[in-house]
């Protein structure tokens, strides 16, 4: 076999293949025309073609039938500056039978000259790939699964029993934004139950105290704070912009008046309420499953619908079915699983039973049988004999 | 003979039992049978023009009475009946 310097063989390489101008891969780029990256990995971070799929040059032969397993199928390869993604052109058609492989001639460096748009792939730090390694080993989750984790936006509705177990295991998680409703300050009455809380800090404003430990537990959540009670004047500017909604409120007006408010914008809400030693759980997705009217069309009377306070919470039960809600939050923001949509979960702690009930949507709802957009202000929150109720529920 | 099961709420108002059975060849009947035996049921359960309250769900096992036939959804002894109120406690 007679020797020949590298140079050489690459000129010789790149004669025997097809090579493509960046100008025409900008053209047909996000056109279904598999572009791939075959640099490694610590190059693909600071950037890459929008839309390219990266395969290192290393685990080409092994990888490439995952990506592309269509022999027919038109490839565009690129590297740093055309070299790698030539001989990688080389090996896909002559030794794996690819019948239209193309390599971009000047690579990444040429790309970026001509000012085409470059991507910077998001990736998990050092000490995120540490903090949420438990979620990296899950084929459910894995990095794109804790990337969606890190870029979601949760509400929750209450610092109180429900948010509480909720607030600290999404903020665990790596729920990346939480946004927090709750205009009340820390008794000593809730520390029975309300674990975000803590003795030294009766008194303060909930949001506050949350916030503590929330950031103590995970400094990469931002937190936002609403020192403020949920009504119909401040309703749509608090809950616009959110995924997920976390409701764990106290109340049927303010229950009705979140569900209509989520229907007009396409929120979807975890909801849980508990008394006593019993909680339900349901998860409302606006148009895809029943809305909280079709549920329950009319709440009950002010003497049939007691709260916690009134009537007493076993101090574990709000724990239970928080972490209920966040799991179905969880699933939603991975969407992974069968989430609880179209169900009602009914848990019993005295006889340790769960239960499940069917709910349907309603065609006649008020609300959500409607076009969200002709849903007027005035009928958000509205029930009948709403005025009623209030005024007997003081 | 088929089984109700009582939320919280309407305890009280049968002595505190979770559970309790009824005759009644049909969900109505059963339920009657029930506000009969424990008179104060019948308000909270029905109207004044014999209905179910509106803010009361009636199932089935696991399946709204309304989208079967309602309160003359035929009920076998081996099944159970959920009256379920809404509940709003936060904790």
């Amino acid at each position: 076999m007679s020797s020949v310097s590298g140079s050489e063989f690459l000129r010789r390489v790149k004669d025997e293949i097809a090579e493509v101008d960046p100008s025409e891969v900008a053209q047909v780029l996000g056109e279904g025309v598999p572009v791939i990256d075959v640099r490694e990995s610590d190059e693909v971070e600071l950037g890459k073609l929008p839309g390219a799929v990266h395969v290192p040059r290393g685990y080409l032969e092994s990888r490439i039938d995952g990506v592309v397993p269509d022999r027919s199928q038109r490839i565009i390869l690129y590297c740093a500056s055309g070299n790698r993604s030539a001989l990688a052109a080389r090996t896909l058609v002559q030794d794996l039978g690819f019948e239209h492989v193309e390599s971009m001639t000047g690579g990444m460096t040429l790309w970026k000259d001509r000012g085409y748009e470059v991507e910077v792939p998001r990736t998990l730090t050092a000490d995120q790939r540490q903090r949420y390694s438990r979620h990296l080993l899950l084929p459910e989750v894995g990095p794109d699964g804790q990337q969606k984790l890190l870029d979601a936006k949760v509400l929750l509705l209450g610092a109180g029993g429900l948010g509480s177990p909720t607030a600290l295991y999404l903020a665990a998680a790596g729920v990346g934004k939480l946004g927090i409703v709750d205009d009340d300050v820390v008794d000593v009455t809730n520390l029975q139950r309300q674990v975000i809380h803590t003795t030294s800090r009766v008194g303060v404003p909930k949001v506050d105290s949350a916030e503590i430990t929330i950031k103590d537990l995970n400094p990469d959540v931002q937190v936002v704070k609403y020192q403020a009670r949920l009504d119909s004047s401040n309703i749509m500017e608090i809950i616009e912009g959110w995924d997920i909604i976390v409701d764990g409120v106290d109340n049927f007006p303010t229950r009705y008046l979140l569900n209509d408010a989520t229907v007009r914008l396409g929120i979807p809400v975890v909801s849980a309420a508990i008394l006593g030693f019993e909680g339900q759980l349901s998860v409302f997705k606006p148009h895809d499953g029943p809305c909280y009217r079709c549920l329950f069309r009319q709440p009950p009377p002010a003497e049939l619908a007691p709260s916690c306070g009134a009537n007493g919470v076993l101090g574990v039960l709000p724990g239970t079915m928080g972490l209920l809600q966040a799991t179905e939050v969880v699933k939603l923001i991975l969407d992974v699983g069968d989430p609880l949509i179209g169900r009602l979960l009914m848990y019993d702690a005295l006889s340790a039973t769960f239960t499940e009930l069917k709910v349907r949507r309603d065609p006649e709802c008020p609300i959500c049988s409607r076009d969200p957009h002709d849903i007027d202000d005035s009928e958000m929150g509205v029930f009948p004999d709403y005025e009623a109720f209030c005024a007997a529920a003081g | 003979m088929a089984t109700i099961r009582i939320p919280p709420v309407l305890r009280p108002s049968v002595g505190g039992e979770r559970e309790v059975s009824a005759d009644g060849s049909t969900v109505g009947e059963v339920l009657r049978a029930l506000a009969s035996a424990h008179p104060e049921t019948g308000s909270q359960l029905f109207g004044a023009d014999g209905d179910l309250n509106r803010y009361v769900n009636v199932y089935l096992n696991d399946e709204d009475v309304r989208v079967l036939e309602g309160l003359e959804t035929p009920v076998g002894g081996s099944d159970s009946v959920v009256i379920l109120p809404a509940m709003a406690g936060g904790g």
